[in-house]
């Protein structure tokens, strides 16, 4: 480790990583900080992608390929379900493996990646950020850089130290417990989703196979309808209904943000990229690649600061703007939609299954869905129908 | 309030909800500062293990 880099990035997750492969490949020195042992773990992650997602930023692998899926199955409350089928373009990954091919990738690229190294603040000279402070195996260093790149995850505090409000509200907020449940019998190609307030108030249970005897079983709660039971008992009636035999081989709690972006991601010196700037899709909670397309943009962002020597929240800015072209303008009215999602009844679930199961499977597009959706529950449609408009109207 | 230890899974949940940044995650452990806690009790409404308690 040298004592001054261009670029450091905390955080060795797939924003992190992906964003120092940018700056360091358009032309930064950069330094990427990863707490724990190793990048991947402990796995948080339920390890659903699309491989469309992923494939721009690194070749597909079977390493870290643990299911394909071609199959969803939707269970309304009332126990009816519908398929949808995606063509194999679904994957579970092995986030342990995952992760740390992409820091490989990103050494590839030049970058200095340290692990069990834990960022405990910034440092400040004439006002201005001036690097990081970490713990080092027990040892206090100061490294200097010109641009900080916090993708510190859920729990981020980078930001904080900025001066960036980044806590989010209860109810943008899923508290999440998942089994890996080993012992099962399923299909490998097929993950399923239950919705419904007895299943799981605001949020979704979801079965994502990583072999025909495993898979991945989780929770999400809306944080504000979680304070009575938690998380882990509705888990654990589901479990005992649907898997009785199953094993778990793992068990891990997290949150995931079903917020729209944080306001600011930017100030100077400094960016915030994927979970820790709340870019994830509020509706499913997916949050791998839009991390990966923030870091890509904030890496990029970056090496040119550092190229014209201009690190201010106005140059950084450029990274807000492109990230609302890609995504953020999206997540926006995904967020809006969420709310509306929120409010729905079990009727409207079951409503919606049913529409679903109109729709042949093969040919199941959002927009099959909206004008199925239409012919059977106008109502509920218009609903939806009239937060994307609002929503698209207030982004103008 | 109060983290129970020995349940506590290092998720960094509470963390996100906090208005008054006063937990810090490390790689093992959480620690609340009751200096800044507002008592509001997000953390322990959003924990999903239940491993935060009323109380310093």
């Amino acid at each position: 480790m040298k004592n001054k880099y261009d670029v450091i990035v905390i955080g060795g997750g797939p924003a992190g990583s992906v964003a120092a492969k940018f700056a360091s490949e358009n032309g930064a020195s950069v330094l990427l900080l990863e707490r724990d042992r190793e990048a991947g773990i402990p796995v948080r992650c339920a390890e659903g992608v699309s491989l469309k997602g992923i494939a721009p930023f690194i070749e597909i692998d079977k390493r870290w390929i643990a299911a394909q899926i071609d199959v969803a199955t939707l269970f309304a409350p009332n126990g009816e379900s519908a398929k949808m089928h995606n063509n194999g373009t679904g994957l579970v990954l092995e986030r342990r493996i995952f992760d740390t091919a992409l820091c490989e990738e990103a050494v590839k690229f030049g970058v200095e990646f340290v692990t069990k190294a834990d960022a405990i603040d910034l440092t400040w000279k004439n006002g201005k950020i001036s690097g990081v402070k970490i713990n080092y195996l027990n040892e206090i260093l100061e490294i200097e850089c010109d641009v900080v790149i916090g993708a510190d995850g859920v729990e981020s505090r980078v930001g904080r130290w900025a001066g960036i409000k980044t806590n989010v509200a209860l109810k943008d907020i899923d508290t999440c417990i998942q089994y890996t449940l080993s012992g099962i019998d399923i299909e490998e190609n097929a993950c399923e989703f239950y919705f419904g307030r007895d299943v799981s108030p605001g949020g979704y249970v979801w079965v994502f196979p990583k072999n025909k005897n495993t898979a991945n079983v989780g929770i999400g709660l809306a944080g504000h309808f979680s304070h009575a039971k938690g998380p882990k008992k509705f888990l654990d009636e589901f479990i005992q209904k649907r898997f009785p035999n199953g094993q778990k081989i793992y068990t891990v709690c997290g949150g995931v943000t079903t917020a729209d972006t944080l306001p600011e991601i930017v100030h100077d010196n400094i960016m915030l990229v994927g979970d820790a700037a709340r870019q994830v899709n509020p509706i499913t909670g997916g949050g791998i690649v839009q991390g990966m397309i923030a870091g890509s943009i904030a890496g990029k962002v970056a090496a040119e600061a550092v190229q014209k020597k201009k690190f201010n929240k106005k140059f950084l800015k450029k990274y807000r703007k492109e990230w609302d072209k890609k995504i953020g303008n999206n997540q926006k009215v995904m967020y809006k939609i969420k709310e509306k999602v929120l409010e729905m009844g079990d009727e409207k679930f079951n409503s919606l299954v049913k529409i679903c199961q109109n729709i042949p499977a093969d040919k199941f597009t959002v927009k099959a869905l909206f004008s199925e959706a239409v012919k059977d529950d106008p109502r509920l449609v218009l609903e939806i129908a009239k937060t994307f408009v609002k929503s698209k109207l207030k982004l103008k | 309030m109060k983290i129970i230890k020995n349940l506590c899974d290092i998720c960094g949940t509470c963390v996100a909800v906090c208005p008054a940044d006063a937990i810090i995650v490390s790689e093992f452990e959480v620690v609340i500062n009751n200096q800044k806690c507002t008592n509001c009790s997000n953390c322990l409404k959003v924990c999903p293990i239940k491993a935060i308690k009323e109380g310093e």
